[in-house]
Parts: C-alpha cells; structure tokens; sequence
C-alpha cells in the first residue's frame, strides 16, 4: 500500500482525522469529517480485510459520515491502532459503471423540477448524465444510497409519503439518489422507474448494487414523456436557474 | 411431494421459520434475521439430534399445530405451553416420537412469548444467502406460516441428545435489560439519561421481531434534528422523536438515522424476546457514559 498523499481530512502522514466510539460489547463506530474519508476509510479497511491483517468482524458497514463494525473481539484495541493507519484517498474507480435503463415518468418530476428550476427535460439530463457511488445501503436489502448530485440539486422527502411505492422506481431525497429493490411505502421524490433488478438472492451477488459501486443512469425512452400524475406547478416559477 | 414434510394445521398468530440467521450482509441492508430466543432455539435443536443452524420454528404467543407426514422426534422449548400428539399431553422441554400422520400442537404460551419447535432433520426450506430464517423486515426468507402450508423436512441428522434436565429460568415477571452506554448518549440530557435509567417502562404492543418498543416516559435530547444515516447494532436502544426507547432486535434495519442511547449486549436479547405486552421493563447501565455527560438543556 502507498500513500498518494493526504486526503482531505488527514494529517500530513496521511492519517485519518477519526472519532472512534463504541458500541455495545463488540462494535466500533468510526467518525469521520467527510463522505470521502469514509470512502477511504472503509476501501482501506476492505484491503486489510483481503490482505489478512484487519481482526476478525461480522459486519461493516459505511454510512453517510462513519463506519460502523461489528463482531469485533477487542473494539478498544482496533480503535487505538486505527489512529496510526496510513489511509490514501480515494482513488477514481476504473471499474466500469452500472448502468440503469429509467423511463423518466415519475409522478414527481414535475415537482423536482420546479424545485431544481429547471424544464422536466433537463432533470433528465442532469440526472442521467451524473456518475453517481454507491455511498452505502440500507432500508432494504438491494436499496444504495447513491451520491454525485450537487448540494444545490438536494430536494426534501415528500411531506406525506407514499403507502406503496412500486418497485423499480428511481427516487431522490437529501443527498441521495436511489431505486427500491421493492415495493414499499416511501417518501422520496419520484422522478422514474427501471426495469433492472436491484436485488435477487439466487443471483451472485444479489445486490446489483453495493457500497462503492460506480452507477449511471441512461434515458430508456427517446423523448421525456409526460409525468404520469403531472402535479400542477403553475404558481410557481421555475425559471429561477440552479446556482 | 417427499413424505418428509409436514403441513400445517394451525399456523397461530405468528410462526416463522428461524435458525441462526444471515449475519454478514448488512452493508447490503440484509438483517441479520434468525431465531429472538437463541438459546431455546439451540436447546430445541439439540433434543431432536439437530445442529445448532437447523431451522426450527418460532411461534407467537399462540402456538402452532403441526402434521407430521413421517414419523420424527420433536421438542418444543423456550415460552412454556401445554404441548400435545393427536390430543394426548406430551412433554414442553423433551424429545417426543411423532408417529407419521399425527398432529403435534404447542399451545398458547402460560408465561412467555416464543416457543421453538425442532423437527429431526429440521425445515428444509430455500436458504437465502446461506439461511432459512424469516426476515419480517426485507420479506427475506420462507413466508410466515399459513393454514395448509406445507414445509419440507430435511434427514435426520443422527439420534437425540440425551437431556436429562432442561436448563430454564423462566420469563422474569419484570424484563431488565442492562445495557452499555453510547454510541449517542449524548443526544440526551442529564434528566433523559435519568428517566432512562430509573423510569418505568412496559413492553409496548407494538413489537414484533424488528423491535421491542417501550411505552413509558420520554427520554428529553439535548440536541434537535437528525443524525446522518448510520450502522445500527443488533440489541441497539434507539431513540426515536417520542422519546420512547426502542430496542432492535433481530429482523431490524442495518442503518439509521435515530441517535442510539445505548446497547443491550446479545446475550441479553433471549429474555427481550419473551417478554409479553405489558411488561416492566427496567433498563440497567452496566458501564461508563461513553463521554462526558451533555449539558442539561
């Protein structure tokens, strides 16, 4: 392993700025200042986990701002030696990303446009033209979280969520964007839905999509339909431009 | 269809199929799912010859009833209940021969929440990602039992161990649940931290395998708003906006967004899973705050 220099939040060695805390008898909660520490974090903690050299865990798990292991023998020993690691910056994933057919028809586009001020069509290109991560997953079996969209472009759940959300459909909430591996209630804004098939336990793997994982998705109609449930947004403007 | 299976007559208010779960998938938002009352699960298992992993069945409150198409030595464990053959009382705690085409019944727990029913030869049913296990939460897994299911049984793994003596304490009329401070015990204010430790609570009818909910007093936060999204621990107390703990269990989400008070060790999690509505719940720190205590609001 080689350091190519300091990440954002390390030390001129190239060691993570990192709050441990524990959890329970056998976890370990790490803290970390950035999305992409925790990218790197974790990444290093995969190779040690390959290489031999990380303690036995049950589970690891990144988030939005930590990683959280589980099943540890002695937390308190991997937390003190956490602080001398030497972890590089993420590096720009070659693999090649997953791509996602989307029919651009989701009940609400037309809101999430107003709210980006901007045409439906546009959304559309925004939206399929970002290189997304899998950030981390959760909610349900299959379900990542997908980071890449500017802070400006983060647009809030739906007030009410939806009993039943159909599977397939591509959302965004926060941060993130995302697909439900499956039907369920939700209160993300709906702006698609594909046909690809995030989560199938006889396949290997199962989950189309794990932490990491370079995601993009690709128009599947040639023009932008109409919204299916079009609300009305006449009363607002939508000419404000994205800052 | 094999003879070695059974169907099922009575199915009762909830019955799972459930072994020692699918731990390891939680970074794909997999539960760790597999039986609440671990021991009485192993305990069952072992009386029919069975290892640990086979999958036996966890019943609600309510038993089950079951027909055997082959004949196979059973046991039932975990929430003591009135266990029958065709009718005839047989032995909570035991191996029992049941002969082909006899109905074995568990009944509704006297104290008690789960019981397990082991099978020689265990559930045979599809393993998901290496377990049998039911996740309530994901729909992983054999779906709950219904009347007139009918569940495959695997081989007989080799004779019953003998058990002279059935180890059982017993459901304690009040669940006390020690637990370790922290992650985000500093969410909460001095007072909350208190009403934590010596309020009273009760087990909420609103648990089920993702969670055992509390009703009683509302821990006070001394900060707002949400923490980003993060890894939750099996035996997790987490907070959610009422301030009412709730503490997950096996079929819980693997991440979230709610601060965790603290964490009840696994070994606790056998008696949470027995404790019936209503009762007392009493939550025991048994280490140091995990940093110095917030300031009261």
């Amino acid at each position: 392993m080689t350091s190519q220099g300091a990440g954002a939040a390390t030390d001129g060695a190239g060691r993570p700025s990192l709050t441990t805390l524990p959890v329970g008898d056998h976890g370990l909660l790490i803290e970390l200042p950035t999305p992409r520490d925790v990218e790197a974090l974790h990444a290093e903690l995969l190779r040690r986990a390959a290489a031999g050299t990380l303690p036995a865990v049950r589970e690891m798990v990144p988030a939005a701002r930590t990683v959280f292991l589980d099943g540890l023998a002695d937390p308190s020993a991997l937390a003190a030696e956490l602080a001398g690691w030497r972890v590089p910056p993420p590096t720009a994933d070659d693999r090649p990303a997953v791509e996602l057919p989307v029919h651009y028809d989701g009940p609400d586009l037309a809101e999430v446009a107003a709210l980006w001020g901007m045409s439906a069509d546009e959304v559309v290109r925004l939206h399929s033209g970002t290189t997304f991560r899998v950030a981390f997953c959760g909610f349900a079996p299959g379900f990542g979280y997908l980071t890449g969209l500017p802070a400006h472009l983060h647009v809030p759940r739906r007030e009410s969520p939806r009993t039943r959300v159909p599977v397939g459909s591509v959302g965004l909430a926060g941060a993130y964007t995302g697909i439900y591996p499956r039907s369920s209630p939700g209160g993300w804004q709906l702006i698609g839905r594909t046909d690809a098939v995030l989560w199938d336990p006889r396949r290997e793997p199962a989950a189309l999509l794990a932490p990491g994982t370079p995601v993009r998705f690709v128009p599947a109609d040639a023009t932008v339909p109409t919204p299916r449930t079009a609300p009305s947004r006449t009363d607002r403007a939508p000419e404000e431009p994205a800052r | 269809m094999t003879d070695r299976a059974l169907s099922v007559v009575r199915a009762g208010a909830l019955t799972t199929v459930q072994d020692l779960g699918r731990p390891g998938h939680a970074h794909l938002g997999v539960p760790h799912s597999g039986a609440l009352d671990g021991p009485a699960h192993r305990l069952a298992n072992r009386l029919v010859g069975n290892p640990a992993s086979a999958a036996t069945l966890e019943t609600t409150l309510t038993g089950c009833a079951v027909r055997l198409r082959t004949a196979a030595t059973v046991a039932v464990t975990g929430a003591p209940c009135p266990v029958t053959v065709d009718g005839r009382p047989a032995p909570w705690g035991a191996p029992v021969p049941v002969p082909a085409g006899a109905v074995l019944e568990a009944g509704t727990a006297t104290h008690g929440l789960r019981a397990y029913l082991a099978v020689a030869g265990g559930i045979d049913a599809e393993p998901v990602l290496g377990s049998r296990a039911t996740d309530l939460l994901s729909g992983l897994g054999p779906d709950p039992l219904a009347d007139g299911a009918v569940l495959p049984l695997g081989s007989p793994y080799g004779p019953p161990a003998a058990a002279d003596a059935v180890p059982h304490a017993g459901p304690a009329a009040e669940l006390v649940l020690p637990f370790l401070p922290g992650p985000r015990d500093d969410w909460f204010t001095a007072a909350g931290l208190r009403t934590l430790a010596a309020g009273r609570f009760r087990v909420s009818a609103a648990s089920n395998r993702i969670g055992l909910r509390t009703e009683g007093p509302a821990l006070e936060r001394a900060r707002d708003g949400e923490l980003a999204s993060e890894g939750m621990p099996l035996g997790a107390l987490q907070v959610p906006p009422n301030g009412l703990p709730v503490l997950f269990l096996h079929d819980h989400p693997t991440t979230g967004g709610y601060p965790v008070v603290g964490v009840v060790p696994e070994r606790f999690l056998a008696a949470a899973a027995q404790a019936a509505p209503g009762t007392p719940v009493r939550f025991a720190r048994i280490g140091r705050r995990s940093r110095p205590a917030a300031r009261p609001s």
